[in-house]
């Protein structure tokens, strides 16, 4: 299916999609590339900048067919660099501040195992453009969900300040996850029409995982919040957001037509 | 405007001029990065793939196609980025991975592409084959850091000739 044989509902619930979807590997992506320079050793450094770069690269993608599929002009760069803060369409667990390296591992391990399911399914995608996009990241999410696997193996089995913080990190981050598997109606529309995988029937698919690597690295899983956060889906974010956005937007609000 | 007159094979043999910026010894035709290229009216198209999704060189690949081919007397030049199918290092040459082993960086393995899935999860991971070092071609090496300098490589040690060196990952 391609872009012309979509109607207008279609568009607009796929417009939608493709937000949320550019918008959690964007932010996600600034987030880690905050560890460029800082990382706990040269290799780990140049990881995180790797994973930051294939995350901007989902986003690049994913924002410019979203400009494409809305049809008035607006390239990736105007999404994510023009919009504020109840525009944006990402899961609060990605706009966290990185706090220590065990809660960016941690964070980077629960999304990547999210982000995997979600690429293998999109890659059968009715829609054409979205399916080849996700051929490709399922592949780049392969090595991130790897690398935060047996980052979080290290760090549980290692010492007993590394298990501390990062069963830490895991208790704070999951009253988080709930986000990542939530249905509306954009949602059913589009897994309705074949082009996207209904990655919240597949929760339990993700809960597995996350287990299986959890058990292997001694830690527990956390116990179930009193509440799931909820809200970056419709544009309600935590304070966090807003500030991520004045570094990341100042240069091209303040000179739009800069260019390197 | 005349319609442009030249067959693919010519087109192919001006973008074989075009390195990938990060490891000049290849070109972007034996990396497999040209996908199709094709005259309409008097423009000429060329589809490329990215090797990462956020491969920095894609940028600059696309500005030396359309210069090169310039340089060469097509006026009208536009590159176009295709995801699918989704590059893998199984379309790279035999000639390519040759030139990677002599410029120091051991080759990808051969069709990684229907090998790769099994990355995860971690306990259900193989064991990766240790990659042979392309200075003295020992296979008593290990990985250091599955990331390097640039997306697609990853860093390894030699055991027995105690050189580090680096490796383009199979995908």
């Amino acid at each position: 299916m391609t872009l012309d044989a979509l109607d207008t509902a279609t568009k607009t619930a796929l417009f939608e999609y493709l937000l949320r979807l550019g918008d959690d590997a964007l932010i996600l992506g600034h987030r880690l590339s905050e560890w460029c320079g800082h990382g706990p050793y040269l290799e780990e450094d140049i990881a995180l900048a790797n994973i930051a770069l294939d995350c901007l690269g989902h986003a690049n993608a994913l924002l410019g067919l979203a400009g494409e599929v809305e049809g008035a002009g607006q390239s990736a760069d105007d999404l994510a660099f023009f919009r504020d803060a109840i525009e944006f369409r990402n899961v609060q667990l990605v706009e966290l501040p990185r706090g220590d390296f065990a809660f960016t591992i941690a964070r980077q391990f629960l999304f990547s195992a999210y982000a995997h399911l979600l690429y293998e399914g999109l890659r059968e995608s009715t829609f054409e453009p979205l399916a080849g996009i996700a051929a490709k990241a399922y592949k780049e999410v392969s090595y991130h969900l790897r690398h935060s696997s047996e980052w979080m193996l290290r760090l549980g089995d290692g010492t007993d300040e590394s298990h501390r913080r990062t069963q830490q990190a895991l208790n704070d981050l999951w009253m988080y996850t709930g986000e990542l598997f939530e249905a509306d109606d954009v949602l059913h529309a589009l897994v309705e029409a074949g082009i996207a995988p209904d990655v919240p029937a597949a929760r339990s698919r993700w809960k597995d995982m996350v287990t299986t690597v959890l058990e292997a690295a001694t830690l527990q899983l956390p116990p179930e919040p009193p509440y799931m956060a909820s809200g970056g889906r419709t544009g309600f974010h935590t304070e966090h957001l807003g500030h991520l956005l004045a570094e990341m937007q100042f240069l091209p609000r303040a000179y739009p037509d800069a260019t390197w | 405007m005349p319609e442009v007159d030249v067959t693919k094979d010519e087109i192919l043999a001006h973008l074989s001029e075009v390195k990938d910026p990060e490891v000049p010894v290849l070109d972007v035709v034996e990396m497999g990065i040209v996908r199709d290229v094709r005259v309409e009216g008097n423009t000429l198209h060329v589809d490329i793939t990215p090797t990462y999704s956020g491969c920095p060189a894609m940028k600059a690949i696309a500005d030396e196609i359309v210069r090169t081919l310039h340089e060469r007397g097509f006026p009208k030049v536009e590159v176009h980025t295709v995801f699918r199918e989704a590059w893998t290092t199984d379309w790279m040459t035999e000639a390519a991975r040759r030139k990677l082993r002599a410029y120091g960086i051991a080759p990808p393995p051969e069709r990684a592409g229907e090998a790769n899935p099994g990355m995860i999860p971690l306990t259900t991971v193989a064991v990766p084959k240790p990659v042979p070092c392309p200075f003295c071609g020992s296979e008593d090496t290990r990985l250091t850091s599955a990331f390097g300098a640039t997306p697609c490589k990853s860093l390894h040690f030699c055991n027995a000739c105690r050189q580090p060196f680096e490796h383009f990952k199979g995908i």
